[in-house]
């Protein structure tokens, strides 16, 4: 058995995996219609490139991947396109965002498929645009578009290939009934994910031991394919990419870096699932693997839902009563979020939907004083000082927050669990990460604007020296139009002699001085490199954060601004030589 | 259909303050009849006292500062400091003495700095401390223990004890006398040796000094079962008795007239154990990290030493812990434990570098 | 020497104390020299605190004179754009305590962006004249436009407009940009609901 390093801190929450593991995976009839997101991964919102009243087939691709990191939406049945517009999704937020709507017609025929069954032979260019046009994107709830992680190997060799099964949050099951039913499946996929990574020197899957009969159905599929099956004591939050990789190999992803630069890949083991779907059976993402619990739900169970399939479907097809329930949640009870409404489409991070009861999940209690007991410490699995972060949070004090290393918190929500004063732990700290993340924004865009006005004052007093100097030019050219005149003996030669001069001076003061250009320049310089700097801290920001849109984003305008301070540089050279 | 928003995590662990210091309150139990039953009924009277006016102080204030009364009664950090004064003060004490102590401690050192959660010092031994400084021999008048009352005398009777709480009678001659550490203080010239045979408080102890020792061994036995019940961690507790063992065994002395007295007697004497699992456990007002309790319960257990052994005061606890709260934020700043991903911890307040 | 200084005790006390306060002194200047805190000058500073709307409702051609003249002993709270906040920054730097924004100069509003009825725009260049960052694009009796990303909503280009076809909206918050709001802090005040969070679910 290999060496397994122990996380800090954790809790362990009642598991509640059992209710919806008494059935095996089911089906759901063909919903009226589907609701697609844009924007179900991290990242950009994809392009549609269907219009309304378009007949779709199966599989057919909706939208387009965006330029930088994007994962692409495909139609989870045949139908009509009825329309492209704002609807409400999953969102904390409860907001709209862009969708497509299919009505089904009911026929589910699909288009036709392309696929490399014999993927060994395929180079990993092609395996890995394949998974990109099939739209994969993490399934384990963030989201992160497959192909551009798996992009990472051709940057530093991936030597650890890491598939996540530990599913640590209470309820959820979708990865372990997977397992059970589908593991010659997922093993099929990790060894095309394998192939594509260059045959890394070790293949972990990693997973908590309160799920025996998945270990099993691994153990079975894994024997003579150099894949390891490292289980260990439940605990959350071990499924956390972070705390997974430490357990696993005892070593830290250091604090705004990604696992690559470790030389590490960790895929959830639904997403090896559907690389598998992709590569050999040419399906793209149109379905997962949903585990819908609670009471407030006559059934508990695992279904294989299509993508965009609204929440209300499904809760109608499982004797839901709104009355029993508290709130709906999308994700686990530890880090998953509340949705408004029961209209907002299942996508391709639902992880699950909980229902629970007030009995199951009762009213947060309100808040008492914090009394910095430290039980939040004792559980935080980044080692952070939640109760510190607390009253920095509440003082608003920045500085203090991002010392405390506010951005290392993966909010995987155990601090709250723990409190005894039901303290709301974790929202305080987003709203402080938003605010933080704003502030530097609002400081980056006050930068542009300073630079811009000092551009435009530059150009204002050029524009006035450049009219004032020919205004001058005009006077010194009469008067000595007024000294030529009365003696027009003068030969031509001296007046030729006037013009040149004169074109000289119009000359000098069309161009600004040297000293004028140069301190010009050193002040776009100086905006340029403040840019830059501001650039790079933002970047920093948003990768502890871990959004890859913004990630991306922040990439390049770091770039940009880099490119802009060189630029100016070597103009400032040429200008003062 | 529309469903309530909230932030995650959904639901909690069952544990809540209220029962945290209901456990608190309750690990004292040991402790209290053991003391109870060697002081006599003075406690018991100590312990009504310092509730009912820790409780109405608590109320009175939370109405003028508008806050919901029973919402924070129900966090029951009143009950706790009051219990802890109650078992620190001198037994049939006057009641006015436990009034000045409590009332101070909740007004002054807890509500009039926002209440639970933002005192900087520990409530209960502000109270003390300000009891012991104003009020010397009341506070340092000590009921002997049971077992050492000459043959003809008893611990006064309940009434009886009433009548000299609330009447200001002094108890009977011999009923009070000294405690082991007033006997190390107040030592002229002799050895160690000499005091154990010389004093039944301890020639007839059983380890550490008649009475004294038993109440100690019940704190620490209620103690280790908050810590079982993690309610806190072994840091500060840990590091206080080990420096305090520690610096006694350093200057142990080979028992000669000037020295300080023995490890045994100084970890089982006065409020160690007290202090060590109820007082410097204290969340509110010690540090946050395991690294800084380390750090904040060694001083703790220094000073005490430092002022038994040669200071002017016969025990320490309070005012060391009072020392250590003045340290708390300062050892936070240091000790703040390394976060994952990164190489080295940081300082509280370390400024946010460019990289 | 030394009989001399044990005989006067009171030339011995002068010159102890002159010899430790020259000594005292030079360590402190020089420590003083060696371990001085390179920092920006206190304009700068106070430049980058100011939100760079260039708005002028200081009174100000721009937020760099506003903040020379803070330098020079102006008051901090002339700046409505930036508000209580940048008020409090300010204070915080030149360590005094913070004014509330004195209204004489403007109400602290929520941001907005300025916005051409590009069909009502004649193309006079007066906005684009009026500009303080250049974030307005056109020509003469060329329909002229607001680069949105560039715009600070300083409001100056709104008054030159002949037609009035310029509009001040408030910047509409979308999904990326949504933040978590921090929670009330409901039991430090005097409600004691059942819900201590968002009761927005109705």
């Amino acid at each position: 058995m290999r060496q397994i390093w122990n996380t800090p801190g954790g809790v362990h929450p009642p598991d509640n995996k059992e209710q919806s593991l008494t059935k095996n995976i089911g089906h759901l009839p063909l919903p009226e219609k589907l609701i697609l997101p844009l924007t179900q991964h991290a990242g950009t919102a994809a392009k549609t490139c269907v219009v309304v009243g378009e007949k779709v087939l199966k599989g057919q691709k909706l939208a387009s991947a965006s330029a930088g990191i994007s994962a692409a939406v495909h139609a989870p049945s045949s139908g009509w396109i009825t329309a492209i517009e704002e609807r409400s999704v999953a969102h904390p937020s409860g907001m709209s965002a862009a969708c497509i709507e299919i009505t089904c017609d009911g026929e589910d025929r699909w288009i036709e498929r392309v696929s490399y069954p014999n993927y060994q032979q395929a180079s990993a260019m092609q395996l890995r645009d394949l998974i990109a046009d099939a739209g994969i994107a993490g399934l384990g709830g963030a989201g992160f578009p497959s192909a551009i992680k798996l992009d990472s190997g051709t940057k530093k060799p991936i030597d650890t290939l890491i598939i996540n099964a530990t599913e640590c949050e209470p309820y959820i099951t979708a990865d372990d009934i997977l397992i059970c039913e589908r593991a010659d499946q997922i093993i099929q996929g990790i060894d095309i994910v394998s192939h594509l990574l260059g045959k890394p020197k070790t293949i972990l899957i990693g997973i908590e031991n309160n799920k025996p009969e998945a270990i099993a159905a691994l153990n079975q599929h894994c024997q003579g394919t150099g894949i390891e099956v490292v289980y260990f004591p439940t605990k959350y939050p071990s499924g956390g990419e972070k705390q997974l990789i430490y357990i696993l190999t005892g070593k830290e992803v250091p604090s705004g870096q990604l696992p690559a630069d470790l030389g590490m890949v960790c895929l959830n083991s639904g997403t090896a699932f559907a690389i598998k779907r992709a590569v050999i059976d040419g399906e793209p993402l149109i379905s997962r693997i949903t585990t819908l619990a609670g009471e407030a739900c006559g059934v508990n169970r695992n279904y294989e839902i299509l993508i965009g399939t609204p929440v209300s479907h499904l809760l109608q097809h499982n004797n839901f009563d709104q009355a029993l329930c508290s709130r709906l949640i999308m994700g686990g009870p530890m880090m998953g979020f509340s949705l408004a409404s029961s209209e907002v489409p299942l996508i391709k991070t639902s992880t699950c939907i909980l229902a629970p009861s007030h009995t199951e999940i009762p009213d947060d209690e309100p808040p008492q004083p914090c009394i910095r007991c430290g039980l939040c410490s004792e559980a935080c699995p980044a080692s952070l000082l939640p109760q510190q972060l607390y009253w920095y949070s509440r003082a608003k004090d920045h500085e203090r927050l991002q010392s405390h290393n506010l951005f290392d918190c993966i909010e995987c929500g155990a601090c709250s669990y723990v409190c005894p004063s039901n303290i709301p732990l974790v929202q305080y700290y987003r709203s402080s990460k938003g605010d933080i993340t704003n502030a530097l924004a609002t400081k980056a865009t006050a930068a542009i604007s300073r630079e811009r006005f000092e551009f435009r004052q530059v150009r204002l007093e050029k524009a006035d020296i450049a009219r004032e100097s020919k205004r001058e030019a005009r006077r010194l050219n009469t008067e000595q139009a007024k000294k030529m005149s009365p003696s027009t003996t003068q030969s031509t030669g001296s007046s030729a002699a006037d013009i040149i001069k004169a074109a000289q001076l119009r000359g000098i003061t069309k161009q600004a001085s040297p000293e004028q250009q140069k301190a010009k320049l050193q002040r776009t310089l100086l905006a340029a490199q403040m840019r830059l700097e501001e650039a790079q801290q933002r970047l920093v920001q948003v990768t502890n954060k871990g959004s890859a849109h913004q990630q991306a984003q922040q990439l390049a305008s770091v770039e940009a601004a880099r490119r802009k301070v060189e630029q100016t540089t070597q103009r400032l050279t040429e200008v003062s030589h | 259909m529309v469903f309530k928003q909230v932030s995650s995590p959904h639901g909690h662990a069952r544990q809540k303050t209220g029962e945290i210091m209901q456990l608190v309150v309750l690990a004292t139990l040991p402790g209290f009849l053991v003391l109870t039953y060697q002081f006599g009924w003075g406690l018991l009277i100590n312990l009504l006292i310092a509730t009912l006016s820790a409780i109405s102080a608590e109320a009175l204030v939370l109405k003028l500062r508008n806050r919901p009364i029973d919402f924070y009664l129900r966090d029951y950090s009143a009950v706790v400091t009051a219990v802890l004064l109650a078992l620190a003060l001198p037994p049939l004490a006057p009641w006015w003495l436990v009034v000045v102590a409590t009332v101070f401690s909740i007004v002054i050192a807890k509500q009039l700095y926002g209440g639970l959660g933002s005192n900087p010092f520990n409530p209960a031994m502000v109270g003390y401390v300000v009891a012991l400084i104003s009020f010397p021999i009341e506070m340092t008048t000590w009921v002997t223990p049971i077992s050492l009352l000459a043959a003809d005398i008893s611990h006064p009777g309940l009434l009886e004890s009433l009548a000299i709480v609330f009447t200001d009678n002094s108890p009977v001659d011999g009923v009070t006398g000294a405690t082991p550490l007033d006997l190390f203080k107040h030592n002229d010239g002799l050895l160690v040796e000499q005091i154990y045979q010389n004093n039944t408080l301890f020639s007839r102890a059983s380890f550490a000094g008649v009475g004294w020792e038993w109440a100690n061994v019940a704190f620490l036995i209620g103690g280790l079962a908050l810590l079982k019940a993690r309610v806190f961690t072994w840091h500060g507790p840990m590091a206080m008795l080990g420096t305090l063992a520690l610096m006694s065994m350093l200057f142990w002395d080979g028992g000669s007239s000037n020295s300080p007295g023995s490890p045994i007697m100084h970890l089982f004497s006065g409020a160690s154990m007290l202090g060590a699992f109820f007082i410097v456990t204290d969340p509110v007002s010690s540090t946050v990290s395991n690294r800084g309790r380390l750090i904040y319960g060694a001083l703790i257990g220094l000073l005490v030493y430092v002022i038994r052994a040669w200071g002017s005061y016969p025990d320490a606890v309070a005012f060391a812990v009072l020392l250590g709260n003045f340290a708390a934020p300062f050892i936070d700043n240091y000790t703040v434990p390394r976060t994952y991903g990164h190489d080295k911890s940081r300082r509280a307040t370390a400024k946010e570098k460019s990289e | 020497m030394m009989s001399l200084l044990t005989d006067n005790t009171m030339l011995a006390a002068l010159l102890a104390l002159v010899g430790l306060g020259t000594l005292f002194g030079g360590l402190l200047g020089y420590a003083a020299e060696k371990f001085k805190v390179g920092s920006d000058p206190i304009v700068q500073q106070l430049d980058e605190l100011l939100p760079q709307t260039q708005c002028g409702q200081c009174g100000f051609p721009g937020c760099r004179p506003y903040a020379q003249s803070i330098a020079d002993g102006d008051a901090i709270n002339k700046c409505p754009p930036g508000g209580q906040s940048t008020i409090n920054a300010i204070a915080n730097l030149l360590d005094i305590s913070a004014p509330s924004l004195d209204e004489e100069h403007g109400e602290e509003e929520i941001r907005t962006i300025a916005y051409i009825r590009e069909d009502e725009c004649i193309g006079c260049t007066k906005c684009i004249q009026a500009c303080p960052v250049d974030a307005i694009l056109g020509a003469a009796k060329l329909m002229h436009t607001v680069i949105a990303d560039e715009c600070t909503g300083c409001d100056l280009c709104v008054e030159p407009c002949p037609v009035d076809c310029i509009d001040m909206l408030p910047i509409v918050e979308n999904i990326h940009q949504w933040q978590w709001s921090a929670p009330e802090h409901s039991a430090d005040l005097i409600a004691t609901t059942a819900s201590g969070m968002h009761e927005d679910a109705a």
